[in-house]
C-alpha cells in the first residue's frame, strides 16, 4: 500500500536550536500513527512542517506524493489539521466557522450541507451551533477544532494532542472516532498520554530532542521494557527470602525484585531473560516447592516506563 | 480570487462581531462632524463645499485607521489562529489581501455613512459635486494606504497595542513627510533627490491634490502602489514571523 505521508530526513532549526533533527517515517492508508515524545521534543514542529505551516530547514515531506514545498496548497488541501491547543476564531459562531472552513476548503453544494451536518453530529455540536466559540468550554472548543479538521473528508489527518482537555467520556469518544476514521485514512496523532497509543495506534514513533528514538508497533514498544512479561508473585513475608532464592534459580529468570511487605505479604517481581514468557515456569516452581502464594499475575507493562527508559537520561530529573 | 473573497467576508464579519466596529463608526462620524462644524467653521465660511469636512480626514485617520488595522495580524498571532489560517489551502498573498480588503471595505462603510453631510451641503447651497466625489475617492484611497501600512506593521507583533502605536507613528511620518517638520530632519545632510523622494511620499500632499477636485493620475497611482508595496512587505513579514 502506498504511503500517504512520507517524511524524509526532515530537519528544522530555529537559529541555533535544532528542533527536529533528521526525522524520517512514513504512514500508509489505514494506519494511525502515534507520535510521542516529551514536551519540546519536536512533535508540534514536525507536524507544522508536514502541514506546510513552517518550511523545513533541510529534508522534505510528501503528502499523497506531493512535495510540501513544491505544491503547498495541494498538500494543505488533502490534510485535515488540528493545531496544538485547537486555535479557533473566537468571535464566530460554531456554524459560521464551519461554513467558513467548508467554503475555503471548496466543499460546496449539497455536499457542503452533508459534510457540515456529519461533522456536527460526529462531534456532538448540535447544542452549541449558534454560540460564539469564545464562550464555549475547553472540551467543546477542542471538538469544534476536530470538526473543522474532518469537515472536508481529507485523506490525511494530523492531530496535535486531540484529546487534551477532554473528559474521560469525550476522550473515549474521540479515540473511537480516530480508530474508525483510521480505517481508510492516514492519521498522525501526537500525545503524551501513553494509554492512547494502546487504545488507537497501529504504530508509534517516539522522538526525543528532535530525534527518532523508536519506531515500531505498540507491542514492540511494550517489549522494550525490561519488565516485559514479568510475573508478580505475592507471598507471605516469612517465606519471601526462600521463594526469592528459588525463583532466582530458574533458567529463564534474570532477577527477582522484592519490595516492602504490605499487610504481611511481599510482592516479588520475577523478571524474565529476553522478555520470555515465564508464567508457566514460575507457577510450576512454586507449586512443586509447596510455597503458599497469595496472588500471582503477569505484570502489565506501562508504556510510561518504556517511554522514560527511552527518553530520560539526557535530561535532568525534576527535584 | 475566490479565497480572497471568502477570507474578506469572514474578516468583515469579525469586525461587526465585536463592539470595535460600532465604536469606530460612531467615533468617526462624531469626530468628522465635530471638526467640520467647530474647527472647520463650516457655517462661518459661508461656502457650499465640503472642504472643512475633508481637510480633517488625514488627522482623523491618523488615530482611527491604526485602530482598524492593528488587529489584522496581531490578533491572529496572539490567538494562534494564524496556524489554522496558514494551513488552510490558501496562499499567504490571498490571506494578506483578503484581510486588507475587509478592513478597507469597513472604512469604506464608515465613509459612506458620512453621506448626511453631503445631503446637507446640497440642501444649503449648490456645491460642486464633482469635487466632493473626487474628495471621497481620495479619502478612501488614503485610508487604504494607511490601512496597508497598519496591516503590515501589525504582522510584526502579537500585541495589538504595540501594533496600534507603531502604526500611528508610521502614519504620522508618512502624512507629514512633505512638510518641514519631517523634511527639516534630513534637509541638513541629505542630498536633494533624497529630500524630493521623501517629500513625494507624503500622503497629505497627494490627498490635497485629489481634494482640489481633480483626480490626478499620479496621486491615484501613488496610493495604489503604496498599498501594493505595504501588502507585499506584509506577506513577507507573515512568512518570516510564523516561526517565532
Amino acid at each position: 500500500m502506498a504511503d500517504l505521508i512520507e517524511v524524509e530526513s526532515l530537519s528544522k532549526r530555529f537559529g541555533a536550536i535544532v528542533a527536529v533533527d533528521d526525522v524520517s517515517f512514513s504512514v500508509a492508508r489505514g494506519v494511525v500513527m502515534g507520535f510521542l515524545g516529551p514536551n519540546g521534543a519536536g512533535k508540534s514542529t514536525t507536524m507544522r512542517v508536514i502541514t506546510g505551516y513552517l518550511p523545513p530547514t533541510s529534508g522534505t515531506a510528501r503528502v499523497l506524493g506531493k512535495d510540501i514545498q513544491r505544491s503547498p496548497v495541494e498538500v494543505k488541501r488533502s490534510i485535515g489539521f488540528l493545531p496544538e491547543g485547537a486555535p479557533l476564531y473566537g468571535d464566530m459562531t460554531v456554524m459560521a466557522f464551519l461554513e467558513f472552513i467548508a467554503r475555503i476548503r471548496d466543499v460546496h453544494g449539497v455536499r457542503r450541507q452533508q459534510r457540515i451536518q456529519y461533522s456536527i453530529e460526529r462531534m456532538g455540536l448540535e447544542q452549541v451551533l449558534y454560540q460564539r466559540i469564545e464562550t464555549l468550554s475547553k472540551g467543546f472548543k477542542r471538538r469544534v477544532g476536530f470538526a473543522q479538521a474532518i469537515l472536508h473528508d481529507p485523506d490525511v489527518l494530523i492531530l496535535d494532542e486531540p484529546t487534551d482537555g477532554l473528559d474521560p467520556n469525550q476522550k473515549h469518544h474521540v479515540r473511537e472516532l480516530i480508530r474508525e476514521l483510521g480505517k481508510n485514512k492516514a492519521i498522525i496523532i501526537s500525545t503524551h498520554i501513553l494509554e492512547e497509543v494502546d487504545a488507537v495506534c497501529d504504530r508509534a514513533v517516539i522522538i526525543d530532542r528532535g530525534r527518532v528514538v523508536m519506531n515500531g508497533t505498540p507491542s514492540e514498544l511494550h517489549a522494550k521494557s525490561r519488565r516485559y512479561n514479568s510475573v508478580v508473585v505475592r507471598v507471605k513475608a516469612d517465606v519471601a527470602p526462600k521463594a526469592a532464592k528459588l525463583l532466582r534459580g530458574l533458567p529463564h529468570v534474570t532477577a527477582v525484585e522484592s519490595s516492602a511487605p504490605v499487610n504481611g505479604s511481599v510482592p516479588l517481581v520475577v523478571v524474565p531473560r529476553d522478555g520470555r514468557f515465564i508464567a508457566d515456569e514460575v507457577g510450576i516452581a512454586v507449586r512443586q516447592n509447596g510455597i503458599e502464594v497469595d496472588e500471582m499475575h503477569t505484570q502489565v507493562v506501562h508504556l510510561d516506563e518504556v517511554f522514560r527508559q527511552l527518553t530520560v537520561g539526557q535530561e535532568k530529573p525534576l527535584r | 480570487m475566490k479565497n480572497i473573497v471568502i477570507i474578506a467576508r469572514r474578516e468583515l464579519a469579525a469586525y461587526f462581531a465585536t463592539p470595535l466596529a460600532y465604536v469606530f463608526i460612531v467615533t468617526f462620524l462624531a469626530g468628522a462632524g465635530a471638526v467640520t462644524f467647530f474647527m472647520g467653521d463650516f457655517f462661518g465660511r459661508r461656502q457650499a463645499d465640503l472642504q472643512a469636512f475633508f481637510s480633517f480626514h488625514p488627522w482623523l485617520f491618523l488615530v482611527l485607521i491604526p485602530a482598524v488595522g492593528m488587529r489584522l495580524w496581531a490578533e491572529e498571532r496572539k490567538s494562534g489562529t494564524i496556524e489554522l489560517l496558514m494551513t488552510l489551502p490558501v496562499t499567504t498573498t490571498e490571506a494578506v489581501a483578503g484581510k486588507f480588503v475587509a478592513a478597507w471595505l469597513f472604512t469604506g462603510i464608515a465613509l459612506v455613512l458620512t453621506f448626511p453631510i453631503w445631503i446637507s451641503v446640497n440642501y444649503l447651497g449648490d456645491p460642486d459635486n464633482g469635487v466632493i466625489v473626487a474628495s471621497y475617492v481620495g479619502s478612501f484611497l488614503m485610508a487604504g494606504a494607511l490601512l496597508a501600512l497598519a496591516s503590515c506593521l501589525s504582522a510584526l507583533t502579537r500585541n495589538q497595542v504595540i501594533a496600534f502605536v507603531i502604526a500611528a507613528a508610521a502614519s504620522f511620518l508618512f502624512l507629514m513627510s512633505g512638510l518641514d517638520l519631517v523634511l527639516g530632519l534630513v534637509r541638513s545632510w541629505a542630498p536633494s533627490y533624497v529630500i524630493d523622494m521623501i517629500s513625494s511620499l507624503s500622503f497629505l500632499t497627494h490627498f490635497l491634490t485629489i481634494a482640489d477636485g481633480v483626480l490626478p493620475l499620479p496621486a491615484i497611482v501613488f496610493f495604489l502602489s503604496m498599498i501594493a508595496v505595504c501588502l507585499f512587505i506584509n506577506a513577507q513579514i507573515v512568512e518570516l514571523k510564523k516561526a517565532s
